[in-house]
């Protein structure tokens, strides 16, 4: 089965490739391939990136088609690896002329070393999502269409809503990537989001609620019977939830958290303190805590590629590594960092399928992908009974993490205060701070109820932003600090 | 090599002819170019290096009041006209809105390009790399100092042309060098890190790299070990490297677009107090050699020095021309952002204010989205020290500091030390009274 695969596989991609650099006529795919061979001979690793991004973003806002914009974007990136030394050269200029100056910059750079190239990487033919391209499988004008209907049904739904803004992000990303010897590999993701964010205004107070959902599918998986309502509908329900809300309180206590999109404490918490690049450099809270307790018993968390259609799910990630699913803490230990190629190779382990950028104009790095808490025994409400002051934390917009002390934070945008094991009054925005290495072990009950999150997250580091996804059922932490104005 | 002015211009005349052709009223074409080059150095050895060469074009059409917008990386002819039809088709099924236009023509910069953006200088790789370990080699003096997450140097050598049907054309070379240091600090079990840097017009105003290295050992050692305090409220008082944040935050809550929409706590606020009076702001763009500093904004409006707050009082938006007409104002030229914004330096000196209390909290790193410009509420995670009596007594770590914006803009006292480091500056900030949340 995996052979036949393997042969389907390299046809049909020897296909593809060939097809495209006739695009680029400025380069051959011989000379191409010549060019890098001479170059990464004396490299460990490394590969010519090829890209071509379509994307398109229609923005609705203030009542009025504010922007339709169209981008394609092409080039690619020549990279060589050589013991711990990265050099990285791009272009949108897809020629000989411009691709013979960056095999000339990456020699330069590396040029001492005396690498053995390392060709294995396992081909695969699995699909997590269908070739499809999501701009031109909808036509602009019902796009267009509804969104209007979008702001009409949001503002319909009460004298109080001041504003409504809706997007389509859409975008079809085709890559490619050659390795010396002629090893191919190709990849055709689609990814959309649909955001609604909506502002209330009442007695002179204004609050906003944001709703969103997304993956690697078309728009209407995400429209069908009236499923856009339900956006509209739970971007109100924040906002007008948070008119009601009372200053947060200061200070450490218990915390619920919900299920779903919370998930980005696992993400700020643990997550990139697991990434490979940071413990191979030991600049990591974890980087010596393999095998060791870092999390309280049944707390289990994977990273995993496989998803079908989530937004942080890969066929390959960017160095052509089938993704798969790795398990990062088991049962409270931990069990393994997430990696890319060159952190593998110096670690002495294996590419976990991490390796992932921007675009052409990003460098490798371990990344995350869907980052995902399992279930355990108990549920919310056992744990908001539990309670007789602390917060309960239903959605967040966004988190930070310092990864050498640890400390990560996240901000708040619908919380509750819990009073005597009962859900209370809503809290104005707050940021909650912690400490990673200790957070976990802080987990008093994990729950039955694991929600991925819609499909919205764009991960940020080193400047470079990728799609990810995260999720979790309930949890509750014993302790961790909020950031409000009450004492 | 970067694409020269000339070349770019055809270009750019071509675009604008065939928008026309495909049906345009209207257009405005960007066409930018950059080369940068970056090196990474960590524990002391050649971590790697990135060149980038990137050529961009931004297409805008409009058919009447109906507008779209395409870019693309790929500028070869038949690909371009391609799109060129393709956006003209978009701009006719987009919906009409009446303040769609080119700037106004009145506005458009017309003056002398003067302010020395631009350094020939080329820095060979060797040369950076040198620079750059000079700085690491200064850091690892420090027996604390074991690790680092990586240093670099970039050169950034950029040219862009923008070109409208109403008859703008005008672009200009700008460069930037950056060197960063960012250093791992490891005492007993604690582990902390931090980092300098430097960002110049010209290479030979960027910070010594001995002051880097410096800089950033000494912050991060000072961080080692540290305490989380009890909550409670406390005298703050911020450096000069946090306290620019507010201004970035007071920038976003005084954009046009925010204010036509009414996303923003200052709403409505022009020409009243929203600082306490000893607060002066301004935006100005023709520093020589500033970071900030530009001619004209990315519509081609000239951008002029602006006071955005007198004596406590909001003198003027950040204007660009779409959200101008919503609110019935003309463009400052502020569509690509503010440029050198600055608080003006206070009175106070650096160790009065660290002495204004007998227990000051001195905050030198926050993390999170913190403020909330719809309300101006204000939360962030936060790290620094404890002051006593004027004397850095410890760090501390893990903690929280929460206000509202109109409270901090009322009660603010500058210190005297504005030093022009960034294109957002600010002394050193002194806040009665935040919430610090801690034990």
């Amino acid at each position: 089965m995996l052979n036949w695969s393997l042969i389907l596989n390299n046809f049909s991609i020897k296909f593809i490739i060939v097809s495209n650099f006739l695009k680029y006529k400025n380069l051959d795919y011989e000379k191409a391939q010549s060019l890098i061979n001479n170059t990464l001979v004396d490299c460990d690793d490394g590969e010519l990136y090829l890209e071509d991004t379509k994307s398109e973003s229609i923005l609705l806002d203030d009542n009025k088609i504010k922007s339709s914009s169209f981008k394609r974007d092409t080039g690619y990136g020549l990279r060589g690896v050589a013991e711990d030394k990265v050099a990285y050269s791009h272009s949108n200029d897809i020629s000989e002329k411009s691709l013979e100056m960056s095999c000339d910059n990456i020699k330069s750079t590396l040029k001492h070393s005396n690498g053995k190239y390392n060709h294995s990487i396992n081909k695969t033919n699995q699909k997590f999502y269908d070739e499809l391209d999501p701009i031109e499988n909808k036509s602009l004008e019902t796009k267009i269409e509804l969104l209007k209907e979008i702001n009409q049904y949001a503002r319909s739904k009460d004298g109080c809503v001041k504003q409504v803004t809706a997007n389509f992000l859409g975008e079809h990303k085709n890559v490619e990537i050659l390795r010396p010897g002629g090893e191919l590999f190709t990849d055709s993701r689609p990814l959309v989001r649909i955001n609604v964010s909506i502002l209330v205004e009442k007695n002179g107070r204004k609050e906003t609620g944001m709703y969103g959902v997304g993956g690697r599918q078309s728009y209407d998986n995400y429209l069908k019977n009236d499923d856009w309502k339900k956006i509209c509908d739970e971007a109100f329900r924040m906002a007008y939830a948070n008119l009601e809300s009372k200053p947060s309180p200061a200070g450490e206590m218990k915390v619920v958290l919900g299920p779903g999109w919370p998930a980005i404490l696992i993400h700020e918490a643990v997550g990139h303190g697991l990434e490979g690049d940071f413990n191979r450099k030991k600049t990591s809270v974890f980087h010596d805590l393999v095998g060791k307790k870092v999390a309280s018993d049944g707390v289990t968390i994977i990273d995993d590629g496989t998803i079908d259609k989530k937004r942080g799910s890969l066929n390959i990630d960017d160095e052509g590594t089938p993704t798969e699913k790795t398990v990062l803490i088991e049962n409270g230990i931990l069990k393994n960092f997430m990696q890319d190629r060159m952190n593998a190779r110096l670690m002495k382990t294996k590419s976990t399928g991490n390796g992932r950028r921007e675009s052409y104009k990003h460098v490798i790095m371990p990344r995350m992908r869907n980052t995902i808490m399992l279930n355990g025994n108990n549920t919310q409400e056992e744990m908001i009974k539990s309670v007789d002051k602390g917060i309960f934390a239903v959605s967040f917009g966004g988190g930070q993490v310092d990864i050498t002390s640890g400390k990560f934070v996240f901000n708040c945008t619908e919380a509750y205060e819990i009073i005597n094991g009962k859900i209370g009054s809503p809290l104005k925005g707050a940021t909650l701070i912690g400490d990673g290495p200790s957070s976990l072990k802080q987990v008093l009950m994990v729950g039955n109820d694991m929600k991925l999150d819609p499909g919205i997250g764009t991960c940020g580091k080193a400047g470079q932003g990728v799609p990810v996804g995260v999720g979790q059922p309930s949890m509750l932490i014993d302790n961790m600090t909020v950031g409000g104005t009450q004492l | 090599m970067l694409k020269e002015d000339e070349h770019l211009k055809r270009l750019a005349e071509n675009f604008l002819t065939n928008l026309k052709k495909s049906g345009a009223s209207e257009s405005s074409v960007l066409i930018s170019n950059s080369i940068s080059e970056t090196v990474n150095v960590r524990n002391k050895k050649l971590d790697g290096s990135t060149r980038s060469d990137s050529l961009n074009v931004v297409l805008t059409a409009y058919v009447g009041k109906k507008k779209s917008s395409i870019s693309s990386s790929n500028l070869e002819e038949d690909h371009i006209n391609e799109l060129i039809k393709k956006c003209v088709e978009t701009a006719k099924i987009t919906p009409e809105d009446e303040l769609n236009s080119l700037p106004d023509s009145e506005l458009y910069f017309k003056g002398i390009k003067n302010l020395d953006l631009y350094d020939e200088t080329f820095i060979e790789n060797s040369k950076k790399i040198d620079f750059i370990k000079e700085a690491e080699d200064q850091a690892f003096k420090k027996k604390e100092i074991v690790n680092t997450n990586g240093s670099g140097f970039s050169q950034n050598k950029s040219n862009f042309i923008l070109a409208n049907s109403n008859g703008f054309i005008d672009g200009y070379k700008s460069s930037n060098f950056s060197a960063y240091c960012e250093v791992v600090a490891k005492s007993n079990g604690s582990m902390e890190r931090d980092y300098e840097y430097s960002s110049k017009r010209f290479f030979k105003d960027l910070l010594e790299p001995k002051k880097i290295g410096q800089k950033a050992s000494e912050l991060a050692i000072n961080k080692l070990k540290p305490k989380k305090i009890k909550s409670k409220k406390m005298k703050v008082v911020f450096d000069k490297r946090i306290a620019k944040n507010f201004l970035s935050s007071f920038a976003g809550a005084i954009t046009s677009g925010t204010i036509a929409k009414g996303t923003t706590f200052l709403k409505d606020k022009l020409n009243t107090q929203i600082f306490n009076d000893k607060i002066n702001i301004i935006d100005k763009p023709d520093i020589i050699k500033g970071t900030g500093s530009r001619y004209f904004d990315i519509e081609g409006t000239s951008t002029d020095k602006l006071n955005l707050v007198e004596n406590g009082v909001l003198k003027n938006y950040l204007i660009d021309t779409y959200n101008g007409k919503k609110i019935n104002m003309k463009s400052n030229g502020r569509a690509s952002g503010t440029t050198n914004l600055f608080f003006e330096n206070g009175h106070e000196d650096y160790k009065n204010l660290l002495n204004s209390n007998k227990e000051i909290v001195y905050i030198n790193e926050t993390f999170g989205s913190g403020a909330n410009i719809i309300t101006g509420d204000y939360s962030v995670g936060a790290s620094g020290f404890m002051v006593e009596n004027g004397e850095f007594i410890y760090p501390i770590s893990e903690i929280t500091i929460a206000g509202n914006l109109n409270e901090i803009f009322n009660k603010m006292v500058l210190g005297n030390d504005l030093e022009f480091n960034y294109s957002t500056n600010s002394p050193t900030m002194f806040v009665d009274e935040l919430t610090i949340g801690g034990k």
